[in-house]
């Protein structure tokens, strides 16, 4: 008895389902990257723009 | 055709399923055009190292950021305006617009967030001339050379050359809020650079630019022609790179490496202006191509070196010339 199957067809939508999953993955991931880098970036900016004393102040 | 019916033809002419079009982290850096950004950053580095007052590490890294991201959304803006003729030649047919993977209006928006972030924040972070400054390049390469000359005239990549060579001026810009004369001679030396390293390449590629529509010179004038602009392009600018010497911010090692690789870039202009035929002639271009993008690179790293480490000859050739 021959047991070799043929490829399923049905494989395709599933690859293109993961392929889009992969993408949506990727650009959420830089997105928010890129989101909290920029938190960085202007927490630092704002620190050498005003100066180190502003953390200096009474409370 | 208006300006607003052709933004509208063409994002309509890219979409064809919705769904189809899922741009990965990649494809959006892809856009914009990473290889042109290291570029911007080395130049305008150079040219905020200029400045005779430092500027904060801090702001100084901000800033170049800023202006690295404004470069790249001018890129990205290039490529949604330019995804009808990308399609059509063999150098641009995978980017990710005619690549399906990126939409136009994607494309359009990612563009004109980043170019506005890019300006505001530089304002912020550095000045207001420098955010203006910046604002303008983006403006002339996306609407000047882009929109306008590209599609026009031969000269396009002449005049839309100022485009790529304005950053050393926005980095000096940025660190002292003025322009200088140093600065620029930087952006002389870039314009100068631009033709004949950009009519190399289409030399070789003009089939290309031909299919497209584009009329770059060799396809316009024909390579003859475009040997000789070369040529005088290239005589005109080895000389000019030496400027800096005599300017005082250049030092020996800068007149040593300007004049020995300017003397390579004629020898390479003078050998595609001579080679006409056959494979020989495209491996001249291209040859010229390649080193010009050495070139460049050298005369940039030399003069941050030299600004950077404390090598002797810095205004050394000024002085003696009494400059």
């Amino acid at each position: 008895m021959n047991t070799k199957q043929t490829p399923v067809p049905e494989e395709r939508p599933v690859d293109a389902a993961e392929d889009m999953r992969r993408r949506v993955r990727s650009r959420s991931t830089a997105l928010g990257l890129v989101l909290a880098g920029l938190v960085l970036l202007f927490y630092i900016v704002t620190l050498a723009k005003l100066g180190t004393s502003v953390l200096i102040r009474p409370l | 055709m208006s300006l607003v019916s052709d933004i509208q033809h063409r994002d309509a002419g890219f979409v064809s399923s919705p769904g189809a079009m899922m741009g990965d982290a990649h494809d959006f850096w892809t856009l914009l055009k990473p290889r042109v950004m290291s570029l911007v950053i080395f130049t305008a580095l150079v040219g905020m190292l200029l400045a005779p007052e430092g500027m904060n590490p801090v702001l100084g890294f901000a800033s170049l950021l800023a202006i690295a991201v404004g470069a790249g959304a001018s890129g990205a803006l290039n490529m949604w305006w330019d995804a009808d003729i990308d399609a059509l030649m063999s150098r641009t047919a995978k980017r990710p617009i005619p690549g399906g993977r990126v939409a136009p209006g994607e494309a359009l928006a990612f563009g004109i967030v980043l170019s506005v972030g890019s300006v505001l924040f530089l304002g912020i972070v550095a000045n207001w001339v420098a955010a203006g400054l910046l604002a303008f390049t983006i403006f002339f390469y996306v609407v000047v050379y882009s929109m306008w000359l590209k599609r026009w005239t031969a000269q396009n990549i002449v005049i839309g050359g100022a485009a790529g060579a304005f950053p050393p001026m926005v980095g000096y810009a940025a660190a002292t809020g003025s322009f200088s004369i140093e600065s620029i001679v930087l952006f002389g030396i870039i314009f100068l650079w631009t033709p004949p390293h950009f009519w190399a390449l289409a030399l070789v590629k003009s089939e290309d630019y031909a299919r497209a529509g584009v009329p770059m010179l060799p396809v316009v004038a024909g390579p003859s022609a475009t040997r000789l602009q070369i040529l005088l392009y290239t005589l005109v600018l080895a000389p000019f790179a030496v400027l800096p010497c005599f300017m005082g911010f250049g030092g020996l090692l800068y007149a040593a490496v300007s004049v020995v690789t300017g003397s390579m870039m004629i020898r390479d202009a003078i050998r595609v202006y001579r080679i006409r035929e056959g494979a020989e002639a495209n491996k001249a271009a291209m040859r010229l191509f390649g080193f010009s993008i050495l070139y460049l690179f050298l005369l940039f790293a030399v003069l941050l070196a030299e600004l950077v480490l404390p090598l002797p000859g810095l205004g050394a050739i000024s002085s003696m010339v009494g400059i």
